[in-house]
C-alpha cells in the first residue's frame, strides 16, 4: 500500500499551513515577538522547499514572495504589522487552495499587491527600533556541530554547509576527529567528524541557524557568542546584559530552536482506514475469544480454560488500546476556531478572545470531525447575537472585549464541551414572541425555562433582527441539534440576562463503542443506547390488555406512549408473561419501548449498516454479540419519532 | 471491479464465471467479484428491510447484508439444504463503493469459462423474470445459464 508522494505532502502542508496559521494568530496579539515570527518564517521555509520539491510549482512560486517579506520582517527591516499578519493570513488560504490545487491565480495576484502594500506602509510608518538597533557589537560566535552519522547517507553534504557558514563571515574550521573509528570498523558513508567553528563579524544567531534549517532537529549544535557584546537576538534590549544572560540565553536559544520537531514528538502517521481495519480484526479477534470461552467452559480442561482466560483478558487490553489509537486530543478542534473568531471579530467590528481549556481532552477522531460544523454555528452565533458591541459593553460595566470560552473535559464515558459567552444572554421574551409568530407555541402556553430556550433549536427559528452574513439565517441550530443528536449526544441551553449564555454539548467519547441494553424481541435481539434509557419497568398483563387501544401508560403521574416492538417489527410471535417497558427518552420526549426480555449491559463496537439498509430508520447500526451473532442497534430519535401522535407529527411537519 | 462491466457491456473475450444453484435455475456471476464460498451462518432479520436484503450476517467480523435473489427472480421462497451456500461477493454500488453482499445459493457448481459466442441477450418474451434483472443467456453443456445483472438488482435499494 504505497502512498502518493503528492498526497503525503499535502498532509505535510495542511499541517505547516496550521502551524503557520497558529504562528500569525499569537503573532498579531503579539507583534514584536521574534521567536514567532522565526517559527512563521520556518513554516514557510519548509513549505515552500518541500512544495517545489513536489512539484508544487505554483506554491513555491506564491509562497516565496510571503517568506522574503517575513524575511524582512525578521532581519528586523520591516516591522511587523497587524495588516502583514492580516495579509499573510489571507495568503495562507491561498496556499491551501493550491495545494489543493484549486486556486483562483487572480486571488495570488491580489493578495501578493497587498502585501507589497502592507511591507511599504510598514516600512514608511514604523522605523522599528528593532530595525535602528540590531545588535552591533557582536564580536563574533564560537560553534560546535556534530552532525547525525547517517547525515551523509540522507543527503546532507557537510562541506556545503561549511561553505555556507564561511559565506556569513570570516571563519575558522577545526575539524574533531575524535569520534571516527578504527579503519576497521569504519563505514565511509557515516560521517563521524564534528567541528569547531570560530566565525567572527557581526552576524545573527537566526543566520546561522538557517544554515542547519534541514539538519536542526537531528544535529548537535552549541553556539556560543564570543566576548561579553550585546545579546544576540534580534530584538531591543532595555540594559546591556551580562556575559551571564547571555549564556542563559543562548540555552534557551537552543532549547527553542527545533519547536516542529518536538510538536510532532514521537508519533507515527497512519491513515484512518488502516485502524479501522485494525479495528475488524480486533472485532473479529473478540468474537473468536468468545466462541473459545465458551467452548473451554463446556467441554475443556483446565489448561484449556487458563489459556481461554489468558486470551480473553489479553484480547479485551487489545480492545482498550485499540480504541486508545484512535483518540485525538480536542486541541486539534478547539485551535481551528481561533481563526474563526478572529475573523468574525473582524466582520463585526467587536473585540473578541477567545478562550480554550482542556485542549488535552481526547475524543475519537471521527466525532472530532463532525463536531466541527456545529461548534462553528455555536461560536458564530455567541459572536455574533451574544456579544455586544463595544459601546453597550462599556454602558453594561463591562469590559470591552468579549470573551468566549471553549472548554472540554470528561465526564465519565462522555467528553463534555461548553461554550460561554459574556454577552447579553438569549433574550427570552424575544425567543417566546418569535416562536408564537412561527406557531411554534401558542400563546399563553405554559413553557418552563428549559423548554422556552430549547425552541432556539426549532427548525426554522432565528431572533437576530437582521439576517447579517454570519448568522441569522434559521439554519443553523436546529442543524446543530440534529448533528448532536446523531453523534448520540445531548445539548443544554442555559443563559443569565446580561451575562451571557452557556451551551453544554454532551457526546459520547466515541461512536465506535457504544453502552447498550441488551433486550430481546421475539427471536431477536436487539441493542438500545444505555445513555437514552431513563428506567425499566415491568407491564404486567393486564396493564398489557388494558393499555390494548392507547399504549399509554402512567409513569409518575405522567402519561408516557409506548411502543410495542413486537408489533413494529412484526415477529408473528407470542409476548412473553413478562414483557418489559423500557423507557426512552431524547430531549424532553419520553417514550416506552415493549420488549420482551432484558438481558443486559452489554458494551459493544459498532458496526455501521449497509448501503442497502440506509433507508431503514430504525437502526443505527449494528453490532456482534459474543456468540457471533449480529443485532441490530436501535436508533432512538427515529423510535421516538415514530411513537410521537400522527397529528403532532403532522404539525411539526408542517 | 471491472467485471460487473464486462458482464453488462461489451463481451469481447470469454467470461469466467461462478455457477450456481438457485430456485432450480443455473445462475453464473464473474468469478473475479466472488470474495468466498461460506458455509450457512445464524441470520439476523431486519425488520422493515427489503424483503431482497431481509437478512445480515456476520462475514469475518464485518456485518454485511444477505442477499436472496430468488426475490428479483420472483421464485419462491425455499428451506435452505444441506447443500445451501453463502457467496460473498464483492459490489458496485454507487461511483466508487463498493459493498460485500452475501447471496444465498441452493448449491454452488463450479468456475467455468463462457464462451461469448453462445451469449445471447435476454429474450423480449418468454421469460418468467423481470428482464431488467438479467443481463444476458448462455448455453453451456446443454442448459441455460442466467446471467445475473446484480447492478441492476440491487440499484433500487441504494
Amino acid at each position: 500500500m504505497s502512498e502518493d508522494p503528492a498526497s503525503v505532502f499535502r498532509v505535510e502542508a495542511a499541517d505547516l499551513l496550521d502551524q503557520v496559521e497558529q504562528g500569525l494568530l499569537d503573532l498579531g496579539d503579539r507583534l514584536d515577538d521574534m521567536a514567532l515570527v522565526d517559527a512563521v518564517f520556518r513554516g514557510l521555509h519548509t513549505l515552500k522547499g518541500s512544495g517545489a520539491m513536489f512539484g508544487f510549482d505554483a506554491l513555491a512560486a506564491f509562497t516565496h514572495h510571503c517568506e522574503s517579506a517575513f524575511d524582512r520582517v525578521r532581519k528586523g527591516d520591516v516591522p511587523a504589522t497587524a495588516e502583514l499578519v492580516a495579509v499573510i493570513l489571507s495568503a495562507r488560504d491561498h496556499m491551501r487552495a493550491l495545494v489543493d490545487g484549486t486556486a483562483p491565480s487572480a486571488d495570488g495576484e491580489a493578495i501578493l499587491q497587498r502585501l507589497a502594500g502592507a511591507l511599504a506602509s510598514a516600512t514608511r510608518d514604523g522605523i522599528s527600533p528593532a530595525a535602528t538597533a540590531p545588535a552591533s557589537a557582536l564580536a563574533g560566535w564560537q560553534l560546535f556541530l556534530r552532525l547525525p552519522v547517517d547525515a551523509m547517507r540522507n543527503g546532507t553534504n557537510p562541506l556545503t554547509l561549511l561553505d555556507e557558514l564561511r559565506a556569513l563571515g570570516d571563519c575558522t574550521v577545526i575539524a574533531r576527529a575524535d569520534g571516527v573509528p578504527p579503519l576497521s570498523e569504519l563505514d565511509p558513508l557515516d560521517c563521524h567528524i564534528s567541528w569547531d567553528v570560530t566565525l567572527r563579524g557581526d552576524i545573527s544567531r537566526e543566520a546561522i541557524e538557517d544554515v542547519f534549517l534541514f539538519v536542526m532537529d537531528d544535529m548537535e549544535l552549541r553556539l556560543d557568542p564570543i566576548a561579553a557584546a550585546d545579546s544576540p537576538l534580534v530584538q531591543p534590549v532595555s540594559s546591556p546584559p551580562a556575559a551571564a544572560t547571555d549564556a542563559a540565553v543562548a540555552d534557551q536559544g537552543l532549547a527553542e530552536a527545533p519547536p516542529a520537531a518536538r510538536a510532532v514528538g514521537e508519533s507515527v502517521r497512519v491513515p484512518a482506514e488502516r485502524l479501522d481495519v485494525l479495528m475488524d480484526r480486533v472485532g473479529e479477534l473478540v468474537i473468536a475469544q468468545s466462541r473459545l470461552s465458551q467452548l473451554a467452559h463446556q467441554d475443556g480442561g483446565v489448561a484449556l480454560r487458563s489459556v481461554a482466560e489468558e486470551v480473553e483478558r489479553l484480547s479485551g487490553e487489545l480492545r482498550d488500546t485499540m480504541m486508545g489509537l484512535r483518540m485525538v486530543p480536542v486541541a486539534s478542534l478547539f485551535g481551528r476556531f481561533r481563526r474563526l473568531v478572529h475573523d468574525l471579530a473582524r466582520d463585526t467590528g467587536k473585540a473578541i478572545d477567545l478562550v480554550t481549556e482542556g485542549e488535552s481532552t481526547e475524543i475519537d477522531k471521527s466525532v472530532i470531525e463532525r463536531l466541527f460544523d456545529p461548534l462553528v454555528h455555536i461560536i458564530r452565533n455567541s459572536c455574533d447575537h451574544g456579544l455586544e458591541g463595544a459601546a453597550d459593553r462599556r454602558a453594561a460595566g463591562k469590559n470591552e472585549t468579549g470573551m468566549v470560552r471553549l472548554s472540554a473535559h470528561q465526564a465519565g464515558g462522555q467528553v463534555v464541551i461548553t461554550i460561554r459567552d459574556d454577552g447579553r444572554g438569549i433574550d427570552r421574551a424575544r425567543v417566546r414572541a418569535k416562536a408564537e409568530a412561527n406557531g411554534l407555541v401558542q400563546p399563553g402556553q405554559v413553557l418552563s425555562d428549559a423548554e422556552l430556550l430549547a425552541l432556539i433549536f426549532a427548525p426554522g427559528f432565528s431572533t437576530a433582527a437582521q439576517v447579517t452574513n454570519l448568522s441569522g439565517r434559521g439554519v443553523g441550530m436546529d442543524v446543530v441539534k440534529r448533528t448532536i443528536e446523531t453523534l448520540r449526544g445531548t445539548i443544554d441551553v442555559a443563559s443569565v440576562d446580561g451575562e451571557g449564555s452557556e451551551i453544554t454539548l454532551r457526546i459520547p467519547l466515541t461512536l465506535a463503542i457504544i453502552d447498550g441494553l441488551l433486550v430481546r424481541v421475539g427471536d431477536s435481539r436487539y441493542v438500545l443506547p444505555l445513555a437514552a434509557i431513563e428506567e425499566c419497568v415491568e407491564l404486567s398483563p393486564e396493564q398489557d390488555r388494558q393499555s390494548e387501544g392507547r399504549s399509554l401508560i402512567t409513569l409518575r403521574d405522567r402519561l408516557v406512549p409506548f411502543l410495542r416492538l413486537r408489533e413494529l417489527f412484526a415477529t408473528g410471535t407470542r409476548p412473553d408473561p413478562f414483557q418489559k417497558i423500557v423507557v426512552v427518552s431524547i430531549g424532553t420526549e419520553r417514550v416506552g419501548l415493549v420488549v420482551d426480555q432484558i438481558i443486559g449491559n452489554h458494551q459493544t463496537v459498532i458496526k455501521s449498516m449497509s448501503m442497502l439498509h440506509r433507508d431503514i430508520g430504525s437502526f443505527s447500526g449494528a453490532t456482534i454479540l459474543g456468540d457471533g451473532n449480529v443485532a441490530l442497534i436501535l436508533d432512538i430519535g427515529d423510535l421516538v419519532d415514530a411513537a410521537r401522535p400522527r397529528e403532532e407529527r403532522l404539525r411539526a411537519a408542517g | 471491479m471491472t467485471d460487473s462491466a464486462s458482464l453488462t457491456g461489451n463481451v469481447a473475450g470469454d467470461l469466467e464465471v461462478l455457477s450456481f444453484g438457485l430456485g432450480g435455475e443455473t445462475l453464473a456471476i464473474p468469478a473475479a467479484m466472488v470474495q468466498e464460498i461460506i458455509d450457512l451462518l445464524p441470520e439476523t432479520a431486519v425488520p422493515g428491510a427489503d424483503p431482497l436484503v431481509g437478512h445480515v450476517i456476520n462475514y469475518r467480523g464485518r456485518v454485511i447484508p444477505l442477499a436472496d435473489l430468488r426475490t428479483a427472480f420472483g421464485m419462491a421462497p425455499a428451506p435452505p439444504t444441506r447443500d445451501s451456500r453463502i457467496i460473498v461477493i464483492e459490489q458496485a454500488l454507487g461511483d466508487d463503493a463498493t459493498e460485500l453482499i452475501g447471496l444465498r445459493a441452493d448449491t454452488v457448481n463450479e468456475v467455468t469459462i463462457l464462451s461469448a459466442a453462445s451469449r445471447e441477450p435476454p429474450p423480449v418474451i418468454g421469460l418468467r423474470w423481470r428482464r431488467e434483472h438479467v443481463s444476458g443467456l448462455v448455453q453451456h453443456r446443454d442448459q441455460i445459464v442466467v446471467l445475473p445483472d446484480l447492478a441492476a438488482i440491487f440499484a433500487p435499494l441504494r
